[in-house]
């Protein structure tokens, strides 16, 4: 057992946020958030060029073939970064797109037409870049995006909203059936996680780096126990998520090795049981722990945190959103409540 | 980073798995809450028979008798002992865990040979002498005075939160010996024998209800200078010894035992029509998804701590961690038994678990060794480089 990074590990970390810290920087992200659906292609291109999307598309298909630990790696490294887009939808479509080897923007959205009722007012996320989107439900579809209205005030100003009818989406074909469908709702939901723990390691980094520098009374305000205990919280919580995410995306890796070793002829019940509730509670703590950190940012920064201006809305509406990808993080109560 | 045991570290958890199956089924049940002695027996019969098979003290070196186990190994000894429903380390925890570890590092050859094979066989039990009532959080302002007398210290004051000390043979114990330097300057370890004349102890009731603690009144104690351990006035270093050695292995047991808890409750609940609530099944839900990344943080820690030795600040996450998914725990353990909570030790129709008993002990967890608000200082100025409010001297 080992929870610490080896160095190929560190290195890809290393890779991806030097990469990030020299493209991104607060104005390029607001440049790309006034672009069309939210999305800069150039941008996505030179993600999709260092192996973002591709990281676990094994080799002879022209993927990385990497493991869910380097995977929720790098979503860290994209939280941390803020970097707007459905990087997790295009990320689980790279295995399955027939279209071939060019980038594609691609977003996510789980219709439960199974249940019978057809949820009318789809609300979906970067609509006007997607060049396709995964459909989520009893199967896996790709298929064409859908007209959509424009919502005026998105909640994220990073995130551009539609509405869509749920009777405009074409049905296309499935890619793959119930175990694929299942399997994306996971995945996506650890991707997720690591996402948070990035916006969360983000919002105490930024807040520290405030509270080091705001003078008030005479001293910086990170002086006072009164904030130092906030950060401390916020701190330990990402820490703790973050184990969590390792911890599901290792038992994940773990178990494919196992199937590919024995051909799937182990009984790999107990391992699935063990993955469903380390997946489930890794993105629980993690949105609670993205909400404690992007909440106590703004604190820490006062009146200036409530502004628009300060990039800590932008955290907390983020981490907001994300909430609600992949079956949200009801979904993942839910899990855990039925295997008590 | 993996989760994957190596081969070796799977057989000794399943030769550990065998061992205990026999050797727990010749266990006497647990003794009453209060009767001391007989607990003390039980705990150092137990820590005998771990001796005589190999798994005492796993992290000692193994020129005093300890296995020399890795971080890894001593978390998998640890998780077995706990799902098995194997005694706690009990009475010997300061021994086994603090004193002994302490005079490993730091002891005489004579002390080596007067106490550690005596620790691990459960022969000598030890109690820790650190705290006094004006010495908290400050542990570093005690003013228990030790007195040079020629070959003897003669030591006067006050120690509280002394756990076991009416059970202890020996007690690990901070004096200063120097008073006119800043207070981290003047302090000195000693073994201190609870028979020495002039040793009072009055036991101190918890909230709980149990007497665990005691208050220990010493007066003209005489303890010998060859009792000294490392040099004099360098106690506070040898006391900062002793907290090097935590592997991020304190609380497993705990964790686990809180993790079995939250499943136990689910079934209460099924049992007393509590489960309907959907308030209360979520509440348990996010319970166990804190305490499941827990786990996984101490597994962090205990990784850290194998390739660096120490867990840096992982102790405080962890605790400030846990004491939070326990206030978590114990507030959807209310709402389950209800009514039924109003007593501490009546459900054994419904659990195998004190419940009530356990959620009262979850506000120890904010206080003892250390409080939350001293472990949120330590992440925030050693984890975040945040200045200290002032400089402590």
């Amino acid at each position: 057992m080992d929870l610490t990074l080896d160095d190929n590990q560190t290195a890809l970390q290393d890779e991806l946020r030097r990469f990030l810290g020299n493209e991104l920087n607060a104005e390029r992200r607001r440049a790309m958030a006034a672009l069309p659906g939210g999305v800069d292609p150039h941008f996505w291109q030179q993600l999709a060029d260092l192996g973002v999307f591709a990281l676990t598309v094994p080799e002879d298909r022209g993927g990385i073939g990497l493991g869910m630990v380097e995977a929720v790696i790098v979503f860290e490294e994209l939280g941390r970064a803020l970097v707007p887009g459905p990087l997790a939808a295009t990320f689980l479509s790279s295995e399955h797109n027939a279209a071939g080897p060019e980038t594609r923007v691609v977003g996510a959205i789980e219709v439960v037409f199974s249940s019978g009722e057809h949820a009318n007012d789809l609300i979906i996320e970067n609509l006007s870049a997607l060049d396709q989107l995964l459909l989520i439900d009893s199967d896996v579809r790709i298929i064409d995006p859908p007209p959509g209205r424009l919502a005026g005030r998105p909640l994220d100003p990073m995130t551009p909203i539609h509405h869509v009818l749920a009777r405009d989406l074409d049905s296309g074909k499935p890619v793959g059936g119930p175990e694929l469908a299942e399997k994306m709702r996971r995945d996506g939901s650890l991707l997720t996680a690591a996402f948070q723990v990035g916006l969360a390691q983000t919002a105490v980094d930024l807040a520290t780096q405030y509270a080091n520098s705001r003078q008030q009374f005479g001293r910086v305000i990170g002086t006072f126990q009164s904030l130092k205990h906030l950060l401390a919280d916020a701190a330990s919580w990402a820490e703790i998520a973050r184990a969590g995410v390792y911890a599901a995306a290792i038992a994940l890796d773990e178990a494919a090795e196992d199937a590919a070793i024995t051909n799937g002829s182990i009984d790999a019940g107990s391992s699935q049981l063990t993955i469903r509730s380390a997946v489930a509670s890794a993105r629980v703590v993690a949105s609670r722990s993205a909400h404690l950190a992007t909440s106590t940012c703004i604190q820490v920064h006062g009146g200036m945190g409530y502004t628009w201006e300060v990039e800590a809305q932008l955290l907390f509406k983020r981490s907001l959103v994300l909430d609600q990808a992949f079956g949200g993080v009801a979904r993942a109560e839910q899990i855990l409540e039925s295997m008590l | 980073m993996r989760l994957r045991s190596t081969p070796a570290e799977e057989a000794f958890r399943i030769e550990l798995r065998e061992w205990l199956v026999p050797n727990l089924a010749r266990l006497a049940p647990p003794p009453s809450y209060d009767d001391w002695q007989a607990m003390r027996a039980r705990d150092t019969a137990w820590q005998r028979t771990l001796f005589d098979a190999g798994y005492a003290g796993l992290a000692w070196p193994a020129e005093y008798g300890g296995r020399q186990s890795t971080p890894n190994e001593e978390l998998i000894f640890l998780e077995e002992t706990e799902r098995a429903g194997a005694p706690y380390v009990g009475c010997n925890f300061v021994g086994a865990l603090h004193a002994g570890p302490t005079i490993a590092a730091e002891g005489t050859p004579e002390q080596k040979q007067r106490h550690l094979r005596q620790i691990l066989r459960g022969e000598q039990v030890w109690c820790q002498g650190f705290s006094e009532p004006e010495a908290g959080s400050d542990l570093a302002s005690i003013r228990t005075r030790a007195v040079s007398d020629g070959d003897h210290y003669v030591v006067t004051g006050q120690k509280i939160w002394t756990s076991h000390a009416h059970i202890a043979d020996f007690c690990e114990l901070l004096v200063r010996t120097d008073p006119e330097v800043p207070k981290h300057g003047g302090i000195s370890w000693l073994i201190m024998s609870m028979d020495t004349p002039g040793i009072e102890l009055r036991p101190l009731k918890t909230l709980t209800g149990i007497s665990e603690f005691n208050e220990m009144f010493l007066d003209e104690v005489r303890i010998p200078v060859t009792n000294r351990v490392g040099a004099e006035n360098d106690g506070w270093r040898v006391a900062m010894v002793t907290f090097s050695f935590e592997r991020g292995t304190a609380f497993v047991s705990e964790l686990l035992a809180s993790m079995m808890m939250a499943r136990d409750l689910a079934q209460v609940a099924r049992t007393t029509g509590a489960w309907s609530d959907q308030s209360i099944r979520r509440d348990l839900a996010i319970a166990v998804a804190e305490l499941e990344t827990l786990w996984a943080y101490t597994k962090r820690n205990v990784s850290v701590a194998a390739k660096t030795g120490t867990t840096g600040v992982g102790g405080s996450i962890f605790k400030l961690g846990y004491h939070e998914a326990r206030l978590h725990l114990a507030d959807v353990a209310g709402r389950v038994l209800g009514r039924r909570g109003l007593a501490m030790d009546d459900l054994d129709d419904l659990s195998r678990f004190d419940h009530v008993e356990r959620s009262l002990y979850v506000l120890s967890l904010s206080i003892a060794a250390g409080t939350s608000q001293i472990q949120r200082n330590i992440v925030g100025e050693r984890l975040l480089g945040l200045p200290k409010e002032r400089s402590w001297t």
